[in-house]
């Protein structure tokens, strides 16, 4: 196992490598020029080609790729073009609240999605099923700034009982932490959710054909230990690969909801980025984005191994 | 106390019950002296000097001061300025220091920082590369006085120094201002009413400023830019919040307290809430602009501009922009800010009454023969996009061959740079807008400047715009001014330096427990407080 861990963590080596390469090609190649950005819109062409100069946008392609990749190496993801801050520092800056926001959105949608697509698979054909799969595809085709307008609009403007906007750090106490959470999450979640309920549900259905299930209710096991013991640990693992691809959703779907509760994630850093043409930034971010994929991908497939026990690295 | 406050006091009753009880009370009074303000974009960089951007100039008149600073009569004042002589052949300049003036960090405000500061200021800006060109020497007599001796007079001195157009010419301590114009400052040090908190800056989401103790205002009233700076509240949090529907619901359930620039769409939201001031922002507003390339066909052609300048409706660009309020434009028949001192509409009556048949008849004059039009539109900015939209189907009904090229401002702000021919990565026209406040004087104003490759994109070369420049710099008195001015505008109509779209306005809105919020070009924070 140890080794497997090693091997999948040095294989994202390269992976990385043809991340930067792509993502450092892709911004060289895209139109647009920070430096008109920066001088702003009295500037005059010789200001902005000055500017360009002064941030080294006028170096040949290889140049600035070496000098990027050589200071990648050094552990140095640069400055920002813009801000003048160290790029690691602003990723610092905004990692908790996008962490923050994927955690409880996942722990949110985990805790709600499964067993609503376990009860819809027991009570296939009814009301209750019926009823999960309509909001499952209400999940899915209301977009998610549709659903956090709603959610702000009546628990914040209407009813008074949560914030509209921000992002208060875990720091300065739980409640205040959640608080500015909970829209979010539920907003982020709710595609979550339908997918994970309904992936939760059709696996489910799946295995309650299964044979040791049957035997399993000969033996006179109980609803609730035949469902969750027997039935829900079988069917894990297509639910956990769903879980993991779901993170990339996820990472896409902060970037909305991120700017429409203002919270100061990296979502919005990433957009704003792209806006401005901030190479270094959207250079450092997707990098990471790249590097938790990579790392989510491996936590699944290591949990497969708590769910089944036939898998084995 | 409001239906939130009751549920977290509840939550938190066994903490207050720890600490006393007491922190109700000073949080209450904490929240007082504290301003949270929605600006009209994200503070990305702080440097007034580097970038040129109005939400850049906007947190740094807080932040830094300045020598002079216009009033809401568009007049230079003094500022960190006691007096000033002048030699009498107007060439040598003498500026004292009022007392008093300190940097955030303790030190005096000397007249060797002046300098610098003047010195990094001037390439950046077209009054200061004017001065550039004139300044024989520019030194430090003693720690507050300053002389300046030009080789030519130069009457527009004050207005130079203490306009609020970007950029500004703000004061730094000398190591600071040393630093190269188009290199970034990496130290946020002003003398003015506010210090920027770095540590607390988090670029995309929120900048703070704490009252500076050791600002001494001015003993007159403040009016704009100029008189006394007197915070009313310890710290100004600018709340970045780029979603405008979010804005609106921040402001009204009181998350915030003052947002600069709500949409039009919004306003009849906010004007229903009894909590909620709407009222205009800027005065000067702002000047929708249908820019040309002049150096490619077919807008190098003069009738053909002429053509598109008489078709064009700048009420259609104005109501697809701002809706049907007509409080908050109205149509220009000239180049500069609407009831500013200089504005005129000599030459322009025509671009007041849109005639498209006109218009037809001058593009077949022209020999216009269907070369494309590349219009190069920013989607991600709603005025350029409602403008660009109403272009396209002006240039279609007129008959001209339209290639629209939606894209973002970044790729605008790089294509618009390209001389190359439109079918070449080039382009034929783009929309942008001009703040008011800075389209008050030709020397600022460079979209209506016609210098050819010294223009602005575009590149337009009509001398006759040009000879009245050096006549408005030289005037004495208003009427000379006008006089220039009325000349520069009809000949920039007659070769349609570029096309304006209409002057519009915009709203702020603020919480009612708010006083002291003027309109102006700048967000003015001092005189400003909360209860």
């Amino acid at each position: 196992m140890f080794a497997y861990v090693v091997r999948r963590v040095l294989a994202t080596i390269p992976v990385m490598a043809v991340v930067a390469l792509f993502v450092f090609s892709l911004l060289y190649i895209s139109p647009g020029d920070p430096a008109a950005v920066i001088a702003g819109d009295q500037a005059t062409p010789a200001d902005v080609e000055r500017i360009r100069a002064s941030l080294g946008l006028d170096r040949p392609y290889l140049v600035r790729f070496g000098a990027w990749v050589w200071d990648i190496l050094r552990g140095d993801l640069g400055t920002s073009i813009f801000t003048n801050l160290p790029v690691a520092t602003m990723i610092a800056q905004r990692i908790e609240p996008t962490l923050s926001l994927m955690v409880v959105t996942l722990l949110l949608a985990i805790s709600v999605a499964v067993p609503m697509g376990v009860v819809a698979a027991w009570k296939q054909g009814t009301l209750i099923d019926r009823a999960v799969m309509a909001f499952a595809v209400l999940g899915f085709s209301v977009p998610v700034f549709v659903v956090g307008y709603l959610l702000a609009y009546f628990f914040a403007l209407e009813w008074d009982l949560l914030p509209v906007q921000g992002y208060t750090p875990f720091a300065r106490g739980f409640w205040p932490w959640l608080e500015n959470l909970i829209l979010p999450a539920i907003a982020l979640g709710s595609v979550y959710i339908a997918l994970i309920a309904r992936i939760t549900r059709a696996t489910m259905l799946e295995v309650l054909q299964q044979d040791y299930i049957r035997t399993a209710k000969a033996k006179g096991v109980g609803q609730s230990g035949m469902l969750f013991l027997h039935a829900l640990k079988n069917a894990a693992v297509p639910i956990v690969t769903v879980i993991g691809i779901g993170i990339a959703l996820l990472i896409g779907g902060a970037v909305v909801t991120e700017s429409v509760f203002a919270i100061p994630g990296l979502g919005r850093l990433t957009v704003d980025a792209i806006l401005r043409r901030d190479y270094p930034v959207i250079q450092g971010v997707v990098l990471l984005f790249s590097f938790v994929y990579v790392l989510v991908n491996l936590a699944i497939d290591l949990v497969y191994t708590l769910f089944d026990p036939r898998i084995r690295y | 106390m409001d239906r939130r406050s009751f549920l977290k006091a509840g939550l938190s009753a066994g903490a207050v019950a720890v600490t006393g009880g007491l922190a109700a009370p000073a949080y209450s009074q904490a929240a007082n002296r504290t301003l949270r303000f929605v600006p009209q974009a994200n503070l990305a960089n702080f440097d007034p000097i580097w970038g040129t951007q109005y939400v850049v100039r906007n947190a740094s008149v807080l932040v830094w001061d300045t020598l002079y600073g216009f009033d809401e009569k568009l007049e230079p004042q003094r500022q960190m300025v006691e007096g000033e002589e002048v030699s009498q052949d107007s060439r040598t300049w003498t500026f004292k220091l009022r007392e008093g003036l300190r940097f955030h960090d303790g030190e005096p405000v000397l007249a060797k920082d002046v300098v610098a500061s003047i010195t990094r200021w001037m390439p950046r800006d077209p009054m200061g590369q004017l001065l550039r060109a004139l300044n024989q020497e520019l030194v430090a007599v003693d720690d507050r006085t300053f002389r300046w001796r030009l080789s030519a007079p130069f009457t527009k001195m004050k207005m130079a120094l203490g306009k609020n157009a970007t950029p500004m010419c703000f004061i730094m301590p000398e190591r600071v201002a040393r630093t190269d114009s188009f290199t970034q400052i990496s130290e946020y040090i002003g003398s003015g009413p506010m210090r920027f908190l770095r540590d607390e800056w988090v670029p995309g989401a929120r900048a703070v400023f704490q009252k500076f103790d050791r600002y001494v205002p001015r003993d007159e009233p403040a009016s704009w830019l100029a008189g006394g700076k007197r915070m009313l509240v310890d710290r100004v949090e600018w709340m970045v919040i780029p979603d405008p529907a979010t804005a609106a619901a921040a402001l009204q359930s009181g998350e915030v307290d003052w947002w600069e620039n709500p949409i039009t769409d919004l306003v009849p939201q906010l004007r229903r809430n009894r909590n909620i001031a709407v009222d205009i922002a800027d005065p000067l507003g702002n000047i929708g602009s249908f820019r040309m390339n002049h150096l490619h066909p077919p807008f190098n052609n003069v009738k053909v501009r002429q053509a598109v300048i008489t078709a064009l409706s700048q009420e259609d660009y104005m109501r697809a922009l701002v809706g049907e309020d007509q409080n908050l434009w109205k149509v220009m028949g000239g180049f500069f800010t609407p009831g500013t001192p200089l504005y005129t509409e000599e030459g322009g009556a025509m671009m007041k009454a849109a005639n498209l048949e006109r218009g037809r008849a001058l593009l077949r004059e022209s020999g216009y023969n269907g070369e494309p039009v590349i219009c190069v539109v920013a989607q991600d900015q709603a005025i350029t996009k409602a403008f660009g939209d109403v272009t396209a189907d002006l240039l279609k009904r007129l008959g001209m061959n339209v290639d629209f090229v939606a894209t973002d401002w970044g790729t605008v702000g790089q294509r618009r740079a390209m001389k190359n021919p439109p079918n070449q990565g080039g382009w034929s026209m783009f929309h942008t807008w001009h703040a008011g406040a800075d389209a008050i004087n030709p020397v600022i104003y460079n979209a209506v400047r016609a210098n050819g490759d010294g223009a602005w994109f575009g590149w337009p070369n009509v001398p006759a715009v040009e000879a009245e420049v050096p006549n408005w710099l030289a005037a004495t008195t208003i009427e000379q001014e006008r006089a220039a001015i009325g000349r520069l505008n009809a000949a920039a109509v007659e070769n349609v330096v570029y096309c304006p779209t209409g002057f519009f306005l915009g709203y702020q809105a603020w919480r009612r427990n708010i006083s002291g919020v003027v309109k102006g070009p700048i967000p003015f924070v001092w005189g400003v407080s909360k209860s």
